[in-house]
């Protein structure tokens, strides 16, 4: 039993779910789920008990229960007590307080991650502000690398989705070359195929290795196929760089998905046999969101954000290249609005970076959300004041597979320029030379350039 | 007066397209879309948010039943309405759940004295009223006549109506399969298109898993003809079947996870 009192009136919460799932800042998934606070003045009273709460209470206390769930097994056995010990004392509230304070440095915050669980992470960030979200991610640096290096300081990346609504090759050829000669790709070149088979799969993947290898791209390719797919095209020799899963943060969830922990290990194992990487081998790209739980009904009653939270643990049990929060996705019955999906994107990447991950906002929204290009602008242009890992480059920022609104090759070169953020290094030396750049790192005028890279392939494609 | 045949000064123009403009006829995305300085240019700026506000229109556009009444009278089936528990679009945007049940109210609309039909189509608003006041009258004249032999039921017009609607409708009449054809949520290529989810033997929390589903249908997308063949073939698929969704195996695919709908 958990309380708060304000003025007269005393406001009790009846187990640590009911805790979190109130003090969370409204949104339409935690009213949908009945798990929202009743009242603005309820929702404080949440945050009040919350801040009194012994961080150490997380361990003491499962969400959902050991024995049911292999998410709540995972994020105990994994807990790293010796890395929790500097801030075991805490309280929510004072954790707070030290992720801001100079204390929590770089080094710090790194050496603190494993210690950390969802929980915490979740609990801590619902206290916060989307300042503080941005302030404190800011200091933590997540670096991976495969055969481009992500995450460095004062670096962004892009992952080139060059969709087609039916995986026609010269159309995803077609879009990925645009996105390339604006500078876009360095995170991974990544489609999602509207199709499951097999041959047509194999196709995209072939086409990309062959135009990463010809053209010594310093990046990776993935195709966003179900994780059996990818093993199997493994198991038959299809050159397949990085391996993808959707993921979430409970074992139901999972099995939504048709994975399991055990699988996801195998297909990690696939993707390292075939030591593709260069520069390191960080081999899986993970995908979440906020609502997923729900919408599978698989969220034992926690509210979405918490949920979420506990998604990052599965991910980093699978040291990954790239996390991927789609956050907009979903629709607006998780996230109505501008307003509530520009708040989750903040949270998601804050919490995934505080537990030590790679993390990258899909930056979206569908046409049935109370959101538009502006919100998007807006929670772009924080997520890279707050050192996002990468974001989605599609091109003219709609995707026309997936029917829904990400940000494009040009918010990035936007985003560049804004806060002069510089690629990948690896892709940054490509880009130059091949002059698409000039020696200030901003992107060449096409027109000016004596030969476009790609004239061959593009000159095929006229034909 | 007379133009300048050519004006040596003349600026060129400030955000001409890309020099591989040539690759957007092999796909609908925006590419090759040029830029100024770092951002996009204002026509492209424009014609996307041209898109988005169709979109969005479509979105919250109301059905608008006299006009779809009068459209469906031609087929000589009885019609009637009914409405979701969501009073309004903002609720029905909240609150999937709402938009599959039926409003109280409308709940005794169905009459008992129908005979139990074999198939019933429900016409539903989904997200793109759009869709289904353009779509849904010519997509039934061309599947009604390949239906022969089968008992059809009430024409049902369904307003801030999800998919599952269908199912309470269905039970309610006795149907063995319904037909819910509702908007699709609208993209920026296509604020009108139509899905036809067809579900056999509804019962109450009935999944998408149980349900197959055409999508895309709108003359530029599926069209009429092509969509009430591959429909036609469905529904006597799955009452042949006693069974429709994944357990069906047709080359339609199953209904897409739930998230959207």
């Amino acid at each position: 039993m958990y309380r708060a009192r304000i003025g007269i009136r005393s406001h009790v919460f009846a187990s640590l779910s009911e805790l979190l799932a109130k003090a969370s800042p409204f949104r339409s998934g935690d009213a949908l789920a009945g798990v929202a606070a009743v009242s603005a003045e309820a929702r404080m009273a949440a945050r009040i008990a919350l801040a009194d709460l012994p961080l150490r209470a997380f361990l003491d206390t499962a969400l959902i229960p050991y024995e049911q769930d292999d998410v709540t097994r995972l994020i105990v056995d994994d807990h790293d007590t010796a890395a929790f010990a500097p801030v075991a004392s805490l309280t929510v509230g004072a954790f707070r307080d030290w992720l801001l304070s100079p204390r929590a440095t770089t080094e710090a915050l790194a050496a603190l991650a494993p210690g950390i669980t969802p929980e915490m992470a979740a609990a801590v960030s619902k206290l916060m502000r989307n300042q503080d979200l941005v302030v404190a991610a800011r200091k933590i640096r997540v670096v991976t690398a495969f055969r481009s290096t992500i995450g460095l300081p004062g670096r962004l990346a892009i992952r080139l989705q060059p969709n087609h609504p039916a995986d026609d090759p010269r159309g995803i050829l077609a879009s990925t070359l645009d996105g390339l000669l604006y500078g876009a790709g360095d995170a991974c070149i990544g489609i999602n195929p509207a199709t499951d088979d097999p041959a047509k799969l194999r196709v995209l993947w072939e086409m990309l290795d062959q135009l990463i290898d010809r053209h010594g791209i310093p990046t990776q390719s993935c195709v966003l196929a179900h994780v059996t797919r990818q093993i199997e095209a493994i198991e038959h020799g299809v050159p397949v760089d990085l391996v993808f899963q959707s993921v979430g943060g409970t074992e139901a969830l999972n099995r939504s998905f048709g994975v399991t922990l055990a699988l996801l290990r195998e297909a990690r194992d696939a993707g390292l046999s075939l030591q593709r990487g260069t520069v390191g081998h960080n081999v899986m790209y993970f995908e979440t969101g906020q609502g997923a739980a729900l919408s599978a009904n698989a969220h034992h009653g926690l509210d979405q954000q918490t949920c979420e939270a506990r998604a990052y643990a599965v991910c980093r049990a699978f040291a990954p290249l790239l996390v991927n929060s789609v956050v907009g996705f979903i629709g607006p019955e998780y996230l109505y609005d501008g307003k509530q999906i520009i708040r989750a994107g903040l949270e998601d990447h804050f919490c995934g970076k505080l537990l030590g991950l790679p993390m990258g906002v899909d930056v979206c929204y569908t046409n049935h959300a109370e959101a538009d290009q502006d919100d998007m602008d807006s929670l772009l242009t924080l997520l890279g004041a707050a050192g996002v890992n990468f974001v989605m480059g599609v091109p003219g920022a709609d995707d026309v597979m997936l029917g829904y609104q990400s940000t494009s090759f040009h918010d990035g070169l936007a985003l560049r320029e804004t806060l002069g953020l510089r690629h990948a290094p690896e892709f940054e030396d490509w880009l130059l030379a091949h002059q698409l750049l000039d020696a200030d790192g901003r992107l060449r005028d096409a027109r000016s350039l004596p030969a476009l890279p790609f004239d061959a392939a593009i000159a095929a494609l006229r034909r | 007066m007379s133009l300048p045949a050519h004006d040596d000064d003349a600026e060129p123009p400030l955000s001409p397209a890309d020099p591989w403009n040539a690759l957007r006829a092999h796909t609908p995305a925006r590419i090759a879309l040029g830029r100024s300085g770092a951002s996009l240019p204002t026509r492209e700026l424009l014609a996307f948010g041209v898109a988005h506000a169709q979109a969005r229109d479509a979105v919250h556009a109301a059905l608008d039943v006299t006009a779809l009444r009068a459209g469906l009278a031609g087929f000589g089936l009885p019609i009637l309405e009914v409405r979701s528990a969501a009073p309004n679009r903002a609720a029905y945007l909240a609150r999937p759940d709402w938009g599959r049940r039926l409003d109280p109210a409308s709940a005794a609309v169905p009459s008992a004295s129908v005979t139990p039909p074999a198939v019933l189509f429900v016409i539903a608003d989904g997200l793109s009223a759009v869709a289904a006041q353009r779509h849904a009258v010519p997509l039934l004249a061309a599947t009604l006549p390949l239906l022969e032999g089968l008992a059809v039921g009430p024409l049902v017009m369904a307003t801030q109506a999800r998919v599952a609607l269908a199912d309470a409708v269905a039970i309610r009449l006795g149907a063995r399969l319904v037909v819910s054809l509702i908007g699709e949520r609208p993209g920026l290529s296509a604020p009108d298109s139509l899905g036809a989810y067809v579900t056999c033997a509804p019962q109450p929390g009935t999944t998408d898993a149980e349900r197959n589903c055409l999508s895309n249908i709108r003359p530029e997308g599926l069209g009429y003809a092509e969509a009430a063949q591959q429909l036609v073939a469905l529904i006597r698929a799955a009452l042949a079947a006693g069974r429709s969704g994944v357990a069906l195996s047709m080359q339609a695919a199953p209904a897409p996870s739930a998230i959207e709908r």
